[in-house]
């Protein structure tokens, strides 16, 4: 479990990073945290023969408000975000999502840029990312382009950025007070990679009418999925028991899970249905002000 | 208890039963242990091993020219070099398949070594690794246990015909009788996963090889037995004293894994002869988690013979054992280790057993922690509370119905175990009132009402320790083994001495794996000579050239606390002894009139005629000319002390096949989630009888440890195989080892039996939960899915495995 050699360079900036993809284009890895690119290399999964260390690009660590957006930097370590005040107040299923990343250790190390340029269907960051609406900020050559969730995220561990762009910020809308949401999901052991992961985000109108539904699931497809049809079911309703009870069914239909040591597909599928139904029921509680 | 047994008289101890801290600590929590790894020789080379990516195909041929060329690469062994320079390990199976340390012309599991190459360093190792080109023709494989045997099925070893390595049948009392008695006869069927231990540190050798005086000198990281040394020996075509293996300080955990370790050591022997380089080899997690040692998975079918109160009078059973692509020693040790104790904790003096070792194109077999206890009892354990709910009784009375008896011990069982002392009863009453048992049951039925999945389990177990050699013999019969040459014993050695300033050294050869056993043998040695625990150093590592050692030296069947603690005393109390003789002599005293106290050894009644002990073991080094006559100088003394239990196997199969023998009660409350199939413990007690407690905060430990063991086996860990060979857990990403997030919290109890036969009635208690709680667990979610009519027949019980049995029953229903 040695990794084949490569050549190690490092960038203090983004300018520089940019350089060094544009001379090595496909045969560049960025490190940012390693935490999936170091075990991939030492079981020779992956067999970069460049490695661009950007952990000296410090103009990409950072988390602030503009306007009704938290900003962060994609060298911003998890667990800074995890325990930012601001993103605790105004973006918490971000936090919630970020707690269960594998360990503190993990996430001490891993950074929000990397996990999301990783791509595994298997993350939590993704999920909340879908869920959020966020934005993707990428650099490249010839200038800066913002990306949607679904025009980032191609697919299992695939995402559209060209060989020589960087992912340098996250922009999340910031979540209204009284919204409700949850993070939830099913893991086999504290830690690991979910079977299935929710996240549901409850838009609250008045006279406790939900305005608009969020429900975004992961371990079900190649990329997280918004289930748009159990949206639909609750978006203008007062939700009750028998909502959550049909979303939760109709997501189930939309996840297109596989098979695995872990999880069959159809054990996969009945729990994306009980996940979204626990979810979104912590989530009304929220919203509740419970 | 047989005449010729000794037994032990159990005085107050001062030091023995404290809590010390470990002398270890220090160096093992700053960084300063010595493991493998640490050693680095002059000029060492590093090793990576080429492994077979199929699971059973014929080799036609590798090219290691290319990796030979490549800079840094300094020689190449491959299965062609091995079968000249080798020989198969002897294994004790009527026709043993050709097993070298390295496939030679066919692989039989993803993983086994093909070839290895030798560098300046692992990374050019490994790069060389993907430029050696392996032509493969690749076979059917056979992946199932029961499939294994069947005559249509792929034979992985030409010369034995089928896949099945060793096949008896056994009988003790009288099995028809209990048919024609019984009111009623209950079937069952388990299967037991394949797991192991995954120890921290992964297996770890250097060897290398001196043309001139023909010898090898291999450092690693084995835990014993030596008996492998000799293997190692034969399959190199050497004489023993031609190999001087040496063990470091520091194991980072073994737990039977790594008595799998010998074939790599025989490999990197032949890797350092053949190019004359020092080499080293450490095996990553993927090797592990690939290619090192796992438990035995088998199938068993089950039957017990019982009457209407719940007696069981007998149990016929038939259990087949997988040790994977080769059979190699100790096994078939697997299918007869458990023998003296096969019938637990109960009277059960009836047994038909059927036993089959098979072959399959998995990963090989060792011990692994509780050494086939834990398959045993999972499918007596489970039989138990199939039979109690037959009957409609509570599965704690069934088991107070059968317990052995506290005023029947020294207990032979019908299959020859000598139960040394226990009280069943008092270990069990302990474990329910912890749980509180009969509001538990309680709280269940208001529990079902409200169709919540609640279940409460048992398993109330013998913890047998210091395995006799001689069941490894039962795979041959009676008439076979009459033949051949008798094996027996369980012997340890250890050497205490006095130095010149009357302080103490005692030389043991545990290879400790993290136990503490330095500091329970500072201990007893402080009890004996009355010394303090700080003024007893211990040197605990095995050199088979500079040690005197045993062809069972080792920590392995938890045998420290029974067998060496015995040796530590008896080598202690000899020392005494000749200090008594040489006080006497000067004091012109009996030897009878002497006591010690304090550090001074004292004529009883006459206070002024004494002497300091560190005077004696002066004069007994610096003036030699004072000794009594006839007496060596000096202040050395030897034990190697071997259980006089340990005896061959009898014309009826039945065998001691372990000497002493605890007892453990796990009672596990969980409640399932009937939406996901999660488990959650909601209670756990376990109890011990370890005998006399050694060091409360090391049995802690073991206990602590051996249930999260036997929690991973439960829910957690399984070595998994598709259909076609391929291992799928192979990182710790899939091989899910249970964490402290995962451990509840147990409630430990301990009950102190004694035992008779070791010199401070200690037993074992190094494996103990790992055996009885995979049953427990089992016997609690069987519990908890009652009212679904879901059974519980495998392990481990993953929720998405529980999903899928709550899915069927409600199909069925």
């Amino acid at each position: 479990m040695k990794p084949s050699a490569f050549e190690y360079f490092t960038a203090s900036t983004v300018a520089e990073a940019i350089s060094l993809l544009e001379r090595y284009e496909d045969e560049a890895k960025i490190i940012a945290g390693g935490q999936s690119l170091v075990p991939m290399m030492n079981f020779r999964v992956a067999q970069p023969e460049v490695l661009i260390d950007i952990n000296g690009i410090k103009e990409l660590d950072y988390i602030r408000q503009e306007d009704d957006e938290i900003v962060i930097g994609a060298l911003t370590r998890e667990r800074d975000v995890e325990l930012s005040p601001l993103v605790q107040e105004k973006c918490p299923i971000l936090a919630e999502a970020i707690s269960l990343i594998g360990h503190a250790s993990i996430r001490t190390r891993g950074t929000i840029g990397g996990s999301l340029v990783h791509a595994d269907p298997a993350a939590e960051i993704p999920v909340a990312i879908y869920g959020l609406d966020a934005k993707m900020k990428v650099v490249g050559p010839s200038g800066e382009r913002t990306l949607e969730p679904e025009e980032f995220f191609l697919s299992y561990l695939t995402t559209s950025l060209e060989p020589s762009e960087i992912l340098v910020e996250v922009r999340i809308p910031v979540l209204p007070q009284k919204t409700g949401w949850s993070f939830v999901e099913l893991t086999r052991r504290r830690g690991d990679f979910y079977i299935v992961a929710v996240a549901s985000i409850l838009f609250m109108g008045k006279g406790g009418v939900c305005k608009e539904a969020r429900i975004c699931l992961g371990g079900v497809g190649p990329t997280s999925i918004r289930a748009e049809e159990a949206e639909e079911i609750l978006a203008g309703q007062v939700i009750t028991d028998a909502l959550i009870e049909k979303a939760g069914q109709k997501a189930a239909e939309a996840a297109d899970p596989e098979s695995d040591y872990h999880a069959s597909a159809e054990y996969r599928r009945d729990m994306t249905r009980v996940f979204v139904q626990r979810g979104l029921a912590e989530a009304r509680n929220r919203a509740k002000g419970g | 208890m047989p005449e010729h047994l000794k037994t032990f008289e159990h005085k107050k101890r001062n030091w023995v039963g404290k809590p010390l801290k470990r002398k270890e600590d220090l160096r093992l929590l700053t960084g300063r242990g010595t493991f493998m790894d640490d050693i680095r020789l002059p000029d060492m080379k590093h090793a990576a091993t080429l492994r077979s990516p199929y699971p059973h195909a014929w080799i036609k041929g590798i090219n290691v020219s290319e990796a030979l060329n490549f800079p840094g690469v300094r020689g190449i062994l491959t299965g062609e070099d091995v079968a000249k320079m080798s020989n198969p390990f002897p294994v004790g199976v009527p026709v043993p398949p050709k097993y070298y340390c390295c496939a030679i012309d066919k692989v039989r599991f993803v993983g086994e070594p093909v070839a290895v190459v030798v560098a300046d360093d692992r990374y050019v190792a490994e790069d060389a690794l993907d430029l050696i080109t392996v032509d493969y023709e690749p076979l059917p494989v056979v992946m199932d246990i029961e499939e294994a045997m069947s005559p249509e099925a792929p034979v992985l070893h030409d010369n034995i015909g089928s896949n099945i390595y060793s096949h008896r049948f056994f009988q003790y009392g009288d099995m028809d009788k209990a048919y024609k008695e019984a009111d009623l006869v209950v079937k069952g069927k388990f299967h037991f996963p394949k797991y192991g231990s995954t120890p921290i540190e992964t297996y770890g050798v250097i060897a290398s090889y001196n043309p001139f005086s023909e010898e090898f000198v291999i450092y690693n990281n084995y835990q014993g037995p030596f008996v492998n040394h000799s293997l190692v020996a034969i399959a190199l075509g050497i004489p023993e004293n031609k190999m001087r293996w040496i063990v470091p300080t520091d194991i980072g955990g073994g737990f039977g894994t790594k008595t799998g370790l010998y074939p790599s050591i025989a490999l990197i022997a032949l890797a350092a002869k053949k190019t004359g380089m020092t080499v080293k080899w450490i095996e990553d997690r993927r090797e592990h988690l690939l290619a090192s040692a796992t438990g035995t998975d088998r199938v068993t079918y089950m039957e017990a013979a019982v009457k209407k109160d719940g007696t069981i009078l007998g149990l016929k059973d038939k259990a087949i054992d997988n040790t994977g692509g080769y059979i190699r020693a100790p096994e078939p040790g697997c299918a007869y280790r458990s023998t003296g104790n096969h019938t637990g904790g109960y009277q059960i003096r009836n047994l038909d057993r059927e036993v089959l070792v098979v072959g399959t194109n998995k990963c090989l077999t060792a011990p692994n922690r509780g050494y086939t206890c834990q398959e045993l009892y999972f499918s007596l354990e489970r039989m138990i509370d199939l039979v109690a709910s037959e009957l409609g009784m509570d599965t704690a009375e069934i088991r107070f119905k059968n317990f052995i008896q506290p005023d029947q011990f020294p207990y032979t069982t019908a299959t020859g175990g000598i139960y040394d002392a226990g009280d069943y009863q008092k270990v069990f009453q302990m474990a329910l009132d912890k749980i509180d048992y009969k509001k538990m049951r309680e709280e269940q039925r208001k529990a079902r009402e409200q169709g919540r999945l609640m279940g409460i389990g048992f398993s109330t177990v013998v913890d047998p320790s210091v395995t006799n050699i001689a069941y490894v013999t039962l795979a041959l019969t009676p008439e076979e083994r009459a033949k051949g040459h008798p094996k027996s014993g369980s012997g340890e050695a250890v050497i205490i001495k006095m130095d010149p300033l009357g302080k103490v050294h005692v030389i043991a050869c545990t290879n400790p794996q993290g136990q503490g056993h330095d500091t329970v043998i500072s201990q007893i040695v402080a009890d004996e000579l009355g010394v303090h625990p700080d003024d007893v150093t211990v040197s605990n590592v095995v050199d088979t050239h500079d040690r005197v050692y045993s062809i069972t030296t080792g920590s392995y069947s938890s045998r420290f606390s029974s067998v060496v603690t015995t040796a530590v005393v008896t080598a202690a109390r000899r020392l005494t002894e000749k200090m008594l003789k040489i006080a006497a002599h000067l004091l012109e005293a009996n030897v009878k009139e002497l006591e010690i106290q304090e550090g001074k050894i004292c004529v009883k009644g006459s206070p002024d005629k004494s002497m300091q002990m560190r005077h004696v073991a002066g004069t007994a080094h610096w003036n030699q000319a004072a000794l009594p006559e006839g007496m060596d100088a000096g202040l050395y003394e030897t034990c190697l002390y071997t259980m006089p239990t340990s005896q061959p196997p009898d014309e009826l199969d039945r065998v001691n096949s372990s000497n002493t023998y605890g007892f453990m009660a796990e009672a596990i409350v969980v409640e399932v989630d009937p939406e996901t199939g999660e488990v959650k413990i909601l209670k756990w007690a376990s109890v011990h009888d370890a005998g006399t407690i050694l060091n409360p905060a090391l049995l802690e430990g073991q206990v602590m440890g051996s249930c999260a063991h036997g929690l991973g086996g439960s829910l957690y860990e399984e070595w998994a195989y598709d259909e076609n060979g391929q291992c799928i857990t192979a990182s710790f990403q899939d091989y899910l080892v249970p964490t402290a997030m995962e451990v509840p919290k147990i409630d430990i109890g301990h009950v102190e039996i004694p035992s008779p036969i070791t010199a401070l009635g200690s037993k074992g208690a190094g494996e103990s939960s790992c055996m009885s709680v995979p049953a427990c667990i089992g016997n609690a979610i069987a519990d908890a899915l009652a009212p679904l009519g879901v059974t519980i027949s495998e392990l481990p019980l993953s929720p998405n495995k529980i999903w899928h049995l709550i899915q069927k029953a409600k199909k069925k229903r």
